[in-house]
């Protein structure tokens, strides 16, 4: 029995690993304000959140899979709660009772086994009554699957059969053990057998007439009966194991489904406090990584919304046909927020979740990397430029063709001549390897080097600086120009000194 | 007649039983590298192998013929599939020795004779299929062609197999009501436990722990197992009365040439494993070309085995070195800065010498290498600090008595000597030293801080261990006969990390 909520036909690997490039990415697009939001304060659902929207998708297929799900989910809040709550429930049972306990007597596993498979029962049965009652207003093909799945498997005769077998298990009429000859002539393969069936009483055994021997251990000799409680341990050994094993087998399948609602309860979660900004979403349209595609209204960077808890300005833009982006212009004009939405939106949808816009279509990316210039290293120059580079060797390590990759102010570390030389060789190898860059840099000579080759697939955005030096923190198509509007900045943050001191 | 898989001279095998460990081991850390090479193979004291230089270039080459054949894993394969029989058989004949209870005495010792039987004719027939060129191995596979063939050895193994098979197919069935326990023959009942999996099977994802109890299975038996298996053997007496007399009859089976083979070739599977830890990091050995008198040297892309063996538990990379020695040139001068590589260059040459001398390929990709008589080494020394003599008295004491024995055959290692003198003093002596290598003409490796000496004349190579040029902190551990040339900063910095626009295009897979 399988969930396959977060995948059509397999299923969901929590302990992969996260991508070399999760760190960076968390950190750069501030992606754990996006998790908290996600989480409402459940450390699993952060955690799963985390692994999913950073295990990115890179087929349609699968994220519209999702997709569906997810809208199920948007559509019957309550009832994906209360069968997640349902998971939880039959999780905890085991923690009732000593199962799992580690414990070297079989029979005592075997008993506590046979305990905590009757508590799961019940609440498989909670889960086949919510699908009886529920499982009409679910439309996506992943829900229709489970609850079919639930109704076929999960029938009374199968609990039936179940129950009976708990009971057979206790052997309160004696226990038929079979063995092989083996090393030094000492019993091996233990096994529990099931007597034959002309045999209807157990008990007749003892008295029929093939060739046998018979003892009995005298109640006095204590270790006589120490080596037949052994004998029968290694007899039970194995069916004590399949009942144990059985029962782990319904508690990996409740952890399942807990781990595959865990991202829709997050997403839910997400949608219903981006409503209360009245923040638009989207399920985006996601087009083959061959393709490339860029086309997106209002896209905003969700952290920012949810850090300030209000409605922040988003950025219209058609970018088809490009492979590179360079953004320049005024500081503090909103570059680094529209990259942090490209990358945050570009992660959102190969998750399978809506986007933070009002309408987004993008090309699929065969893997997201960021490079972003690090603020707090406060190291002598050298170091710092070898540790740019050393960041951009473990991108490329994983980067293949129709990747995109994120670049903030990057190799700036060193001077404007060298830094430019850098930037160009390493950006002209990507384009020529497809790879999709957005690239915001202050260096004049790299970025007006690439504006004077004309070239189709490049775009080049600038972030707006009203005539009063004002920012709309909106960008729009232009040409690098030399300066970058510090001294705006400057005088700004001089005069608010200036108001202070007085 | 074949004698032995390790020794083509009688005398050779005579050293290696009284030897201990040479003095120079600890200076060239061989030490470390043979404990390496044994540190999986204590039982079979191989460590005296290791200690014993072989005479002459027919004995050294015997050896580098069996290792070429035993670099074919499909070789080394089977000598370890016997190897580790032959191992196991030990510990049957062990447990049999130990246990006190018929029947388990008898069958420990049975299940140790059937191995035996099925490791020699497993390698028998396994050598036979797998094409040998050495004469050790060709003599080795006749001897072992005609043991099997004889007629202990046939009779032998027919017993053994019939009556393993008819132990292995007893099967019988306990049942256990109370204190009363019911031993007799299995009549096909059908295991329980699958049903159990079957019912459940629904709900199989990944795997789940196994929660089979290991029980602790000492080899002895209690009296209730003792009184189960007297029943058995009354359900089944023809098979065990055969057991007795099997065991009656048959303690001395095993052939003393074939388990002093099993401990003589493990010399060279350890170092066959040793050599593939290296190659699987991308480095090379090779068998040196092995003359007597000739003062011609050679070893290119070498390395220090003993600093190998650390970097590649580091996993770190390890710089390979060329060194050689042609025309009139006889002793290597290494100065440079330090932590470069220096004394591990002079180690490198030393282990070439003695591991090319004991019949071993070397690191490297190509090699020659001469027999030398004796091996002298001056490192400094920790704990002659203490000693009544002054340091450089005892510098100059022990460069003598290493001049008193060397003869043009020797080969000498030189490692930082005079350093507790001042500088004139040191280039004084040192010239002294040297003048009396060059007399002697023998091969030389000096590390030394005295860059004079490099040039004394045309007999000294001169050799520098070398830094990034334009970062004087980074060490290359190249140590060569000129310096490189460097690189502007950015670019360098690029070529480092591979992100020049060249090698990216080479590394973004498409």
């Amino acid at each position: 029995m399988k969930t396959f909520l977060m995948f059509r036909n397999r299923d969901f690997d929590l302990k992969q690993p996260l991508p070399p490039s999760a760190d960076y990415l968390v950190q750069d697009l501030e992606l754990n304000t996006l998790f908290n939001a996600m989480s409402s304060g459940d450390a699993f659902i952060f955690d799963v959140s985390k692994k999913t929207v950073l295990l990115s998708l890179v087929y349609s297929d699968p994220i519209l899979y999702r997709q569906e799900i997810l809208k199920d989910c948007i559509k019957n809040p309550s009832t994906i709660r209360n069968i997640y709550a349902l998971a939880i429930e039959g999780i905890e049972s085991e923690k009732k009772t000593y199962f799992g306990f580690f414990n070297k007597y079989p029979d005592a596993i075997l008993h506590s086994s046979i305990e905590v498979l009757n508590l799961f029962m019940g609440t498989l049965k909670k889960i086949r009554k919510i699908a009886d009652e529920e499982s009409d207003k679910f439309e996506s093909n992943g829900f229709k699957r489970f609850f079919n799945m639930i109704k076929t498997e999960l029938t009374d005769e199968y609990f039936e059969i179940i129950e009976d077998h708990l009971k057979e298990l206790e052997f309160k009429s004696g226990m038929l053990i079979g063995a092989d000859i083996g090393s030094g002539n000492k019993g091996k393969n233990y096994i529990i057998l099931k007597p034959n069936e002309k045999k209807q009483n157990w008990l007749s055994h003892v008295f029929s007439k093939e060739e046998a021997y018979t003892f009995t251990i005298s109640d006095r000799d204590e270790r006589g009966a120490e080596a037949l409680g052994h004998i029968k341990d290694m007899g039970t050994n194995l069916v004590a194991n399949a009942v144990a094993q059985s029962a782990d087998h319904i508690l990996n399948f409740f952890g399942m489904l807990r781990n595959e609602l865990a991202f829709y309860i997050g997403a839910i979660n997400l949608y219903e406090q981006l409503s209360k900004l009245d923040e638009p979403v989207c399920f985006p349209v996601p087009e083959s990584s061959d393709e490339r595609i860029h086309d997106f209204d209002e896209l905003y960077d969700v952290s920012l919304a949810l850090t300030k808890k209000q409605k922040v300005i988003g950025n219209t833009l058609n970018l088809d046909e490009k492979n590179t982006v360079i953004i320049t212009g005024a500081n503090q004009g909103g570059k680094s927020t529209f990259l942090k939405s490209i990358g945050q939106s570009q992660l959102m949808m190969q998750c399978g979740m809506f986007v933070a816009a009002k309408r987004f279509t993008a090309n699929i990316s065969n893997g997201i990397f960021t490079h972003f210039k690090r603020e707090e290293d406060t190291k002598m120059n050298s170091g710092k430029f070898d540790e740019e580079l050393k960041r951009m060797d473990e991108i490329v390590n994983n980067l293949k063709k129709n990747s995109i990759v994120l670049f903030n102010e990057s190799f700036s570390a060193t001077n404007e001549k060298e830094g430019s030389e850098i930037a160009r060789q390493i950006v002209t190898a990507l384009i020529e390897k497809n790879v999709k860059i957005f690239f915001v840099t202050h260096q004049y000579e790299f970025a007006h080097g690439l504006y004077e080759k004309k070239v189709d697939n490049i775009f080049f955005l600038k972030a707006e600086r009203n005539a009063d030096g004002s920012r709309s923190f909106k960008l729009s198509a232009g040409e690098p120009s030399q300066t970058s509007y510090g001294i705006d900045l400057y005088r700004k943050i001089f005069h608010e000194d200036l108001v202070q001191k007085i | 007649m074949f004698k032995s898989i390790l020794f083509k001279n009688d005398s050779d095998k005579m050293q290696a039983q009284k030897a201990a460990m040479p003095e120079f081991f600890t200076d060239l850390n061989i030490d470390q590298i043979v404990d390496t090479l044994t540190s999986k193979k204590h039982e079979y004291d191989l460590k005296p192998f290791f200690y014993t230089k072989l005479e002459d270039v027919d004995a050294i080459k015997y050896r580098q013929e069996i290792m070429k054949d035993l670099e074919n894993e499909q070789l080394s394969e089977k000598i370890r599939n016997f190897e580790d029989k032959m191992r196991t058989m030990r510990g049957y004949l062990g447990q049999s020795d130990k246990l006190s209870y018929k029947y388990q005495k008898e069958r420990w010792f049975l299940d140790g004779v059937e191995l035996y039987c099925d490791a020699v004719l497993t390698l028998t027939n396994d050598i036979s299929c797998i094409e040998i060129k050495s004469e050790g191995f060709i003599s080795f596979r006749e001897y072992l062609n005609n043991y099997v063939n004889s007629d202990t050895f046939r009779s032998l193994d027919t017993w053994t197999k019939k009556l393993e098979d008819d132990l292995s197919k007893i099967k019988y069935a306990l049942f256990i009501k109370g204190n009363t326990i019911k031993v007799k023959k299995y009549e096909s009942e059908k295991n329980y436990s699958q049903e159990i999996e079957e019912i459940f099977e629904k709900f199989k994802q990944d795997s789940v722990k196994d929660y089979r109890v290991k029980f602790s299975e000492l080899p002895d038996m209690n009296h209730v197992e003792a009184k189960i298996l007297d029943f058995i053997a009354a359900l089944y007496p023809e098979i065990f009365s055969d057991l007795d007399e099997f065991y009656a009859q048959n303690s001395n089976y095993g052939d003393k040439i074939i388990i002093t083979f099993d401990r003589e070739i493990q010399f060279y599977l350890s170092y066959v494993e040793f050599m593939s830890q290296f190659k699987r990091n991308g480095l090379s050995f090779c068998y040196p070309e092995i003359s007597d008198g000739s003062k011609e040297f050679y070893a290119y892309q070498t390395f220090d085995l003993a600093l190998g063996i650390k970097l590649i538990n580091d996993e770190k990379p390890i710089v390979c070195n060329d060194f050689y020695l042609k025309g009139r040139e006889r002793i290597f001068v290494i100065t440079g800065p330090n932590q470069g590589g220096k004394t591990t260059s002079a180690r490198t040459i030393g282990q070439l010498h003695y591991f090319a001398n004991i019949g071993c390929p070397v690191a490297g990709k190509s090699a020659k290498i001469s027999i030398f008589d004796k091996m002298l080494t001056y490192f400094e020394r920790e704990e002659s600090i203490n000693d009544l003599r002054g340091k450089l008295e005892d510098d100059l004491f022990r460069i003598n008595k290493l001049l008193n024995m060397a003869t043009p055959k020797s080969l000498m290692i030189i490692n930082e000597i005079f350093s507790s003198t001042t500088f004139k003093d040191a280039l004084f002596l040192s010239e002294k030293v040297m003048e009396q290598i060059f007399d002697l003409d023998l091969l030389c490796v000096w590390v030394t801080f005295i860059d004079e000496i490099a040039s004394m004349n045309e007999k000294v190579v001169s050799m520098a261990s070398t830094v990034v040029p334009d970062n004087p902190a980074v060490r290359t551990y190249k140590v060569i006969r000129k310096p490189a040339e460097g690189l502007s900063y950015a670019i360098s910095i690029a070529e480092k990390y591979h992100l020049t626009y060249n090698m990216l295009k080479e590394r973004v897979k498409s």
